[in-house]
């Protein structure tokens, strides 16, 4: 019987599942992710982590719980301190392993290497070799399957830029046809925020899936390139060392340089550390120039669908009506 | 030109000490009031941490008073503060408030670096000179600590209650008062000679609670709400997991400094519980609880801003170190909206939970 190997549908899962799945797959594993969020597993990672977490971070407890409740041999957890060189994501994903163990009960075992390519991307050897070890494979044997991994996601990230959002790149890489360009949209917007909160439709009471309806095209920093992205976030005094961050921000600055869109919407997660710098930071850029209307939506467990609903419908107003009124 | 910078603590007699040397012009902020918080809480964005709306405040405030250029520590990740400066500056441009800005980061590799940003204020006085100012500035702040640290001894056993309180500040304008590294160590003396004839019981029995969690909480008593006054006015000797000097010396100097104390002690035992640092102090916040314990304290009680990030992933863990070293945990989040009678009921929950384990203690092993 193949190892069962569990990965939680939370935080990186946007940005990563492909590569991890075609990983542990080629190591001999068996992957298994956990449901789509629900009330109820959002309910569960409330009850197990602090009230003063940021929302992602209880949401991603209770994946976790998810899938100790799915009786899988192991859960995926790696500790995701740095992708990138003198950059980190955020100082709880340093920590999550530990958070997680220290407070859900009956976890199976985790695996919990940490990638850390802060110094530099060789470092990530080290993880694929102590991941290998877990599955009983030599070095060798390792970086094989991690070579095959990295392909999955190089495809991964092109159909990101081709425009893509996660869900429909990860459909297409299990052959499913490519959605089709939607023609009739009369608007372009841009929603920037964590992965974990705008592709998450639970969390974000579908932003996207909602503007969408209503008859716009979306665009995430996710379809820009890193180049595009450093290229916006150049502006900034000084380097953002968050690479979460730095995306977003890169790709608010960028969709405002390119001044293609119509409209850029900010999702913040409650409590979030990074977001309140961040969200700052785009919000003063872009309200100073004055030339791109901007809204910014804060979740957390209490937000209501309904007010959110009316923001959006009123900011579409809002974009349609300074396009025919310019 | 007129430097500036924000509060943190007793931070300002340092600084200030290192200005004057150097016959810099220095405008020191007011001290942090409800008047700083409100002004800083209206301005900064709703989810920052505590510390960078106090900053807002401060420099509001001192803008008043004709300061132009800001000096400020800064950081490479992953916690906030490294990226603090920057959103402060851009708040204050809309705000129309200018300042120049200067921000002294941590040394990546060498001390160099960092000496190399503060020649931006120091211009071209003579590095020696910059040397000794940055010698006596850390002089200064060790004065002030083991002071501090006094106080710590004292105010619990005090005969006439706000004794020490009043003798801490005398103590504390002594040796800001002192204006030259030659006139320091008398003012020293005078400062502990102070503070030493405040009336004690010295047999009085006292419980032993430690302090830790977010330096910036533990350092400035308006944003802990004077929590080492009212823990000692309670009985308590409090010992807190981060000095002033420490932090200089291992932050700023890089722990070049050998053999003083260092948060490196904390960092050697937050394993098991926390296996990574997290930025911050949140791996010296559980290191810390661990140590404590071991040394026998009553009790640790976690100080942290909203929001703060490295000390959410360290809140989380303590209650795991608590349970398995028996030492009770307790954790006050700050925030604009938190007020000192909340603070205190709880403090005096908690010091009661303390003593009644004690006396359980007591009865055990006599
Ligand atoms: S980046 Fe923000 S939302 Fe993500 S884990 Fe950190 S604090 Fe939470
Ligand atoms: S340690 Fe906490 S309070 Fe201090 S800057 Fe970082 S996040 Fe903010």
């Amino acid at each position: 019987m193949p190892v069962r190997v569990g990965i939680p549908r939370a935080l990186l899962y946007y940005y990563y599942f492909p590569m991890w799945k075609k990983f542990l797959e080629q190591l001999g594993g068996e992957v298994v992710v956990s449901g789509r969020t629900t009330k109820g597993i959002l309910t569960r990672g409330v009850q197990r982590c602090v009230d003063e977490a940021c929302l992602p971070i209880k949401l991603a407890f209770g994946h976790v719980q998810d899938m100790v409740d799915k009786g899988v041999d192991y859960i995926f957890l790696p500790r995701m301190v740095s992708v990138a060189r003198r950059e980190y994501i955020c100082p709880k994903f340093l920590g999550f392993p530990d958070m997680v163990k220290q407070n859900i009960p009956g976890l199976p075992p985790v695996i919990d290497t940490a990638v850390n390519m802060r110094k530099s991307s060789r470092d990530i050897n080290q993880f694929i070799w102590q991941v290998g070890a877990v599955f009983g494979k030599s070095p060798l044997q390792s970086w094989l399957a991690y070579r095959q991994a990295r392909q999955v996601h190089n495809r991964y990230i092109k159909l990101l830029e081709q425009g893509l959002l996660p869900e429909e790149a990860m459909q297409v890489l299990a052959g499913k046809e490519a959605p089709q360009a939607d023609n009739n949209a009369d608007l372009t917007l841009a929603v920037i925020g964590h992965p974990y909160n705008i592709y998450d439709p639970f969390i974000s009471m579908n932003i996207i899936g909602r503007l969408k309806k209503a008859g716009a095209r979306v665009l995430t920093p996710d379809n820009l390139t890193e180049q595009m992205v450093n290229q916006g976030v150049s502006r900034l005094p000084k380097k953002l060392f968050w690479t979460l961050s730095r995306r977003m921000t890169g790709g608010a600055l960028e969709y405002q340089r390119q001044g293609k869109v119509d409209g850029i919407i900010h999702v913040a997660a409650f409590a979030c550390g990074p977001d309140s710098m961040t969200g700052e930071l785009i919000e003063r850029y872009i309200r100073r120039e004055g030339k791109i209307p901007f809204m910014s939506i804060n979740l957390d467990e209490h937000t209501g669908e309904a007010g959110v609903i009316t923001r959006l419908e009123a900011f579409l107003d809002m974009v349609r009506w300074r396009r025919t009124a310019g | 030109m007129k430097v500036t910078f924000p509060h943190m603590g007793y931070m300002y007699v340092p600084l200030k000490a290192m200005f004057k040397y150097l016959d810099i012009d220095v405008v020191v902020p007011p001290p942090c009031s409800k008047r700083t918080l409100t002004l800083g809480a209206k301005n900064a964005p709703e989810f920052a941490c505590l510390p960078l709306k106090l900053n807002i405040g401060n420099f509001l405030e001192v803008k008043e008073q004709g300061a132009d250029t800001i000096m400020m520590a800064g950081g490479c990740g992953p916690c906030r503060f490294g990226y603090y400066a920057y959103v402060e500056h851009e708040i204050l441009k809309d705000l129309a408030v200018d300042y120049h800005l200067v921000v002294l980061e941590p040394p990546e590799k060498h001390i160099g670096e960092l000496l190399t940003r503060i020649r931006q204020i120091t211009g071209n006085r003579p590095w020696i000179k910059v040397i000794n100012a940055i010698r006596y500035g850390y002089l200064k702040a060790r004065a002030t600590d083991e002071i501090e640290r006094m106080s710590y001894q004292i105010r619990p056993r005090e005969l006439k209650a706000g004794a020490t309180d009043r003798a801490l500040k005398q103590a504390i304008d002594e040796i800001d008062r002192a204006d030259s590294p030659g006139t320091l160590p008398a003012a020293l003396n005078r400062a502990r000679e102070i503070m030493q004839a405040v009336p004690v019981d010295k047999n009085r029995p006292v419980l032993k609670v430690a302090v830790i969690g977010e330096i910036y909480t533990l350092l400035e008593p308006f944003a802990n709400q004077n929590i080492e006054r009212h823990l000692g006015q309670m009985g308590v000797e409090v010992d807190r997991s981060i000095m002033l000097s420490e932090w200089i010396n291992d932050h700023l100097f890089m722990g070049l400094l050998k053999n003083v104390r260092s948060s490196q002690r904390f960092r050697k035992v937050a394993s098991p519980y926390l296996n990574h640092f997290v930025g911050g102090h949140g791996e010296e916040t559980v290191g810390s609880a661990v140590w404590y314990a071991r040394q026998g304290f009553d009790g640790a009680i976690q100080i942290l801003p909203f929001t703060c990030m490295p000390e959410i992933v360290a809140q989380s863990i303590l209650p795991r170190v608590s349970e398995d070293t028996g030492m009770p945990t307790m954790t006050l989040i700050m925030d604009e909206h938190s007020g000192e009678a909340g603070m205190i009921t709880r403090l005096e929950a908690f010091v009661d939970l303390l003593h009644r384990k004690h006396e359980q203690k007591e009865a055990l092993t006599s």
